[in-house]
């Protein structure tokens, strides 16, 4: 795959010969993430992150393997297998559920910064428009899992969340009410949904496996992106993968870890919500039913729609508003269509992403909170902006925007990066060699 | 196709304004009332217990004060579904104790008769979780003026505040303030309700369960209300999280392990990075 000086595996053992002529699964792993696959020498420290999220979709599946041995989808026995057996009888039946319930937040953390890094460096642009593609295909199957993972506990969070979300096909006319019952099994969520629910949780990570598979094969032809969006010219602007790009995500992933572990071992619920440690209830309705915090900015535009506009009403639209709002990221290579990949050198872009990241803050804040006038303002007004920014600023900037010089290639930039490390303050006015500076 | 893109968002874009502006005209034309559990409301009391932070282990000789409290006060009317007998060694008693204690519960456990199989009740084994006080909820709330009154395994988990949270509704009880009655005429609490402003709707069905000296403390302790408080919420924080000192000594070693792990990989990134301009 992709460069021509990729190192070719050249196996020495004779049994690893043996092997390799026979079934050369050692080559496809030495090409994939081994001393064969040429990465660009700058990457800087937002490019650890794809690998994290790699990372936690092992510990979520290998935790998650486990406690399905101990856990029970039945309706009367599901918040019972989790609350006393799994967290007072099984031997680290306690770790390995607050393993998994705060693996999921932290996939989810490293995912977002993994998305929002492609979003600054444009790495969604030719040739790399699949990769981005399948990665948000990812990230719609975790939203899907994590949604029904929430509800095996059946605690009342889990069991209002799932009538909340899947009330959401009920927003279509005609179709909708059948598809909700269809989906059910039911009028309401009940034993039929959670049997399902768990059956597709224990699928779909699999497939979201299969799917990391195509992600990373599309990006090898290509190869990785870099923080200058310059194309790889020769071999001066790579480095192999092994062993330098495997010792600096091997470092970065235990910081990682460490953090990960002070929250399951030190605050283990603090990213939950109380009330799922209350048992499912129909007939209780909670105070404030708000969704898993990595849910949070699309639950506020979904609950920011109140106007009935045209024959459609608030609840459609805030239904296809919330859907909208991730799939217009499938549309993105095409929206922006500014031919300088990395936001260091487009100082119009990168004063919108940031602005961007502050609306998704709010978004995500407000998704969180009890709704009060001033919270549903501002949600709305944070919705409108994520609209406006993707569907209009973007086309807009990337048209009119004059993009800085770009360096000639990478090794030059980072020839540059030690220049303008040494210049005095002020003079290292290129944003793109500042980053290469930090980096090191 | 830009176009059609432009077009979409700005349709999404004007349904979210025009909802932030039928939004905010309703609210200036039609202010939202307000309400006593807004204004009234108070957030949880400090309460410190010898669990609280990444050190925090259990102070047994409390929560075998608060289990006292709970057998012999709130068991009367609350369950605790998910908690054993047998767990009760990890608040510090031993085999025989457990066993006496488990044989002398007020409550038995629903069984059959063995030559008859008509339904019976026989004596709670250390392996049985403990009996709940009624038989089924609608019992419950039969024998409580309509109110259920809620299990308390994983009280200190399912409330927000959690331990505070529960030492503060066993203290606040209170007379109703003058002010509250004077701002909000209808907020008067209800007869066979009680106030409590720790509780989310200011009026809790729940009489006011302690009173000084209602339980005689085995370690000779005065029994206040605010000690039984105390004592009371740190066991059900135990009851709820029983493995809460394994996993603060569990984390103490993974935290070091990861520690070392990050400092030795960290190293080792810098020799092989050494001569590499990037």
């Amino acid at each position: 795959m992709s460069f021509s000086w990729a190192r070719p595996y050249e196996p020495k053992h004779p049994v690893a010969r043996w092997i390799d002529e026979r079934l050369p699964l050692p080559r496809l792993v030495y090409g994939a993430i081994g001393g064969g696959y040429p990465v660009p020498r700058n990457l800087n420290y937002w490019w650890n992150f794809g690998v994290l999220a790699g990372i936690f979709l092992t510990i979520q599946i290998v935790t998650g393997i486990v406690l399905a041995m101990h856990y029970f989808a039945s309706i009367d026995g599901a918040f019972n297998s989790v609350n006393q057996l799994i967290m007072r009888d099984v031997s680290a039946g306690w770790l390995l559920r607050y393993a998994h319930m705060n693996g999921a937040s932290f996939f989810f953390i490293v995912t977002y910064i993994h998305i929002f890094r492609g979003l600054y460096y444009g790495s969604y642009k030719a040739p790399r428009e699949l990769v981005w593609m399948l990665g948000l295909v990812i990230y719609l199957l975790m939203m899907a899992t994590a949604f029904m993972g929430y509800v095996l506990p059946w605690g009342q969070m889990s069991y209002w969340g799932a009538q909340v979300i899947t009330g959401f096909f009920s927003a279509f006319p005609m179709v909708g009410e059948p598809l909700r019952i269809w989906i059910l099994g039911g009028y309401a969520p009940d034993q039929a949904a959670l049997t399902r629910f768990f059956s597709l949780h224990y699928l779909l990570p699999f497939v979201i496996a299969g799917v990391v598979v195509l992600h990373i094969w599309a990006l090898h032809i290509p190869g990785s992106s870099n923080p200058t969006g310059v194309d790889v010219k020769d071999e001066k602007d790579t480095l192999p993968f092994h062993p330098f790009y495997t010792a600096k995500d091997g470092w970065f992933a235990a910081a990682v870890l460490l953090v990960y572990a002070l929250v399951t071992y030190f605050a283990p619920n603090y990213l939950g919500h109380p009330d799922n440690y209350i048992p499912a209830n129909p007939l209780a309705t909670p105070a404030h039913i708000v969704p898993e915090w990595y849910f949070w900015p699309f639950y506020a535009i979904l609950r920011s729609c109140t106007f009935n506009l045209f024959w459609i009403d608030a609840k459609l639209w805030g239904v296809l508003a919330m859907f909208g709002s991730i799939l217009l990221l499938f549309f993105l290579p095409w929206i922006d269509r500014s031919p300088v990949r990395s936001g260091a050198y487009r100082p119009v872009f990168k004063r919108f992403f940031w602005l961007l990241v502050v609306d998704v803050v709010i978004l995500g804040y407000v998704g969180g909170a009890p709704i009060t006038p001033f919270n549903a303002a501002l949600g709305q007004l944070a919705a409108a902006y994520y609209f406006l920014h993707f569907l209009v600023i973007l086309p807009l900037v990337s048209a009119f925007e004059t993009p800085l010089p770009l360096p000639n290639s990478i090794s030059e930039s980072v020839l540059h990066g030690e220049a303008a490390e040494s210049a005095p303050a002020g003079q290292a006015s290129r944003p793109g060699s500042v980053a290469v500076a930090t980096a090191e | 196709m830009r176009w059609i893109l432009g077009l979409i968002g700005t349709v999404f874009a004007a349904v979210l304004l025009l909802s932030f502006l039928s939004g905010i005209t309703a609210y200036f034309q039609n202010p939202p009332a307000p309400l006593a559990s807004d204004e009234f409301h108070r957030e949880p009391k400090g309460l410190h217990l010898a669990s609280d932070g990444p050190f925090g282990k259990f102070d047994k000789q409390q929560l075998q004060r608060g289990f006292q409290v709970y057998k012999e006060v709130c068991s009367a009317c609350h369950s605790m579904k998910l908690v054993s007998f047998r767990d009760l060694k990890g608040i510090g008693y031993s085999d025989a104790e457990v066993k006496a204690i488990a044989n002398q519960w007020q409550t038995e456990v629903p069984s059959i008769n063995p030559d008859t199989g008509e339904p019976a009740t026989r004596k709670a084994l250390p392996s049985d979780t403990f009996p709940a006080p009624f038989a089924n909820d609608t019992a419950a709330r039969a024998g409580n003026n309509n109110a259920l009154p809620p299990d308390l395994s994983l009280i200190t988990k399912a409330r927000e505040g959690g331990a505070a949270y529960v030492y503060s509704l066993l203290t606040g009880f209170q007379n109703e303030p003058a002010e509250l009655l004077k701002k909000f005429p209808d907020a008067k609490t209800p007869t066979g309700l009680h106030y409590n402003p720790y509780f989310a709707n200011l009026n809790i069905a729940m009489p006011p369960p302690l009173t000084a000296n209602q339980v005689t403390y085995a370690d000779g302790t005065p029994a206040t209300v605010d000690q039984m408080a105390q004592d009371v919420s740190a066991f059900l924080m135990w009851a709820a999280e029983p493995k809460l000192g394994n996993r603060h000594r569990w984390g103490y070693v993974v935290i070091i392990y990861l520690l070392f792990a990050t400092g030795f990989a960290y190293a080792a990134y810098r020799n092989i990075w050494r001569n590499v301009k990037h």
